[in-house]
């Protein structure tokens, strides 16, 4: 039984016009939720955390750059899994879905290396250095980059989309790269102190903000890229009837 | 929140002019990943309906008996 709804349950999702009503429907959610644990995490990481006894108030770039750090992995972690639904079944959404995902990504790496670059200068005394860390989450950003421009470079979309999607794909070697830079090489990172196994080596009242900001840039990726993937179908699918009728009908929904 | 008090948080420490304009890129760089597809989106529909009435006026040229369509 379960194997025959769920499979027709997901293809209906698939189709354009309805997954265009579902995102449009969950989008502003999404957003009011992003919103929300974003206001909270940030008085939680502003106001009321203890400044750091080593590092002052500085440290209070944490509450930004780990959780920009995590997306964008994450995301990338989503756009190869889209990727390889898109290279294998050829289904449309999951195309539409991995592209749409590169520039938010990419938006949140760009975010990682900068505020990672204000936080060195006073910590570090550098704004950047050649260590694996940082080089890797560079490397993270020209994928991103290279996966977009692939997308764009192609007169047809969808052989566009399948050449970005191999590119995303074989890409997909540099994440565990990223992740584990700080354990496998020598570097002035500071390694990991959230851990899911064991206890993490951070105070509870520095460690709640952060977790609250991770999920505020979860629902802020899930709005953005139902937003992203909305237009991308409207575009992609523009001779069909229900975009029709939808720039036809009302300017909205 | 009185004004001293206000100060000594916007100073963060001494680490204002490092700590703000992070905070400062995190906020405009969502912004913008933000509004991009939704001026988009306005601008493919704008075009798609004046294609549609550019089509819509050439059928009724073509045909003298306009066909309306459901």
């Amino acid at each position: 039984m379960m194997s025959k709804w769920i499979p027709l349950w997901l293809h209906k999702l698939g189709s354009p016009p309805t997954f265009y009503r579902f995102a449009g429907t969950l989008r502003p959610w999404m957003l009011a939720l992003a919103l929300l644990t974003g206001a909270i995490a940030l008085y939680g990481g502003l106001v009321m955390a203890p400044a750091d006894y080593q590092q002052g108030d500085a440290y209070r770039i944490i509450f930004i750059h780990v959780p920009s750090a995590w997306m964008s992995l994450f995301i990338y972690g989503v756009m190869g899994f889209a990727a390889f639904l898109a290279l294998v079944w050829r289904i449309k959404l999951a195309e539409v879905v991995a592209m749409e995902s590169a520039p938010i990504g990419a938006a949140f790496t760009f975010i990682t290396l900068v505020t990672g670059s204000l936080w060195g200068k006073p910590m570090w005394g550098t704004w950047w250095t050649w260590d694996a860390r940082l080089t890797s989450e560079l490397v993270l950003l020209f994928l991103y980059l290279g996966v977009i421009g692939l997308y764009h470079a192609f007169e047809d979309r969808r052989q566009g989309a399948r050449a970005a999607a191999f590119l995303a794909l074989i890409g997909i070697i540099n994440v565990p790269i990223v992740h584990f830079s700080v354990n496998w090489w020598n570097t002035l990172h500071q390694g990991s102190t959230i851990r899911l196994l064991g206890p993490s080596t951070i105070a509870p009242g520095m460690l709640w903000p952060l977790l609250t900001m991770m999920l505020a840039t979860k629902f802020y990726y899930l709005a953005s890229l139902f937003g992203r993937v909305r237009t991308d179908l409207l575009d992609l699918e523009s001779g069909k009837d229900w975009v029709r009728t939808i720039a036809t009908g009302s300017t909205h929904q | 929140m009185n004004a001293s008090s206000l100060q000594h948080f916007l100073a963060m420490g001494g680490y204002a002019g490092y700590l703000w304009p992070a905070y400062a890129v995190f906020f405009i760089v969502l912004l913008a990943d933000f509004f991009a597809p939704l001026l988009r989106r306005r601008r493919l529909l704008r075009e798609l309906r004046s294609r549609l009435a550019r089509k819509a006026v050439r059928q009724q040229r073509q045909a003298p008996t306009p066909t309306e369509p459901a």
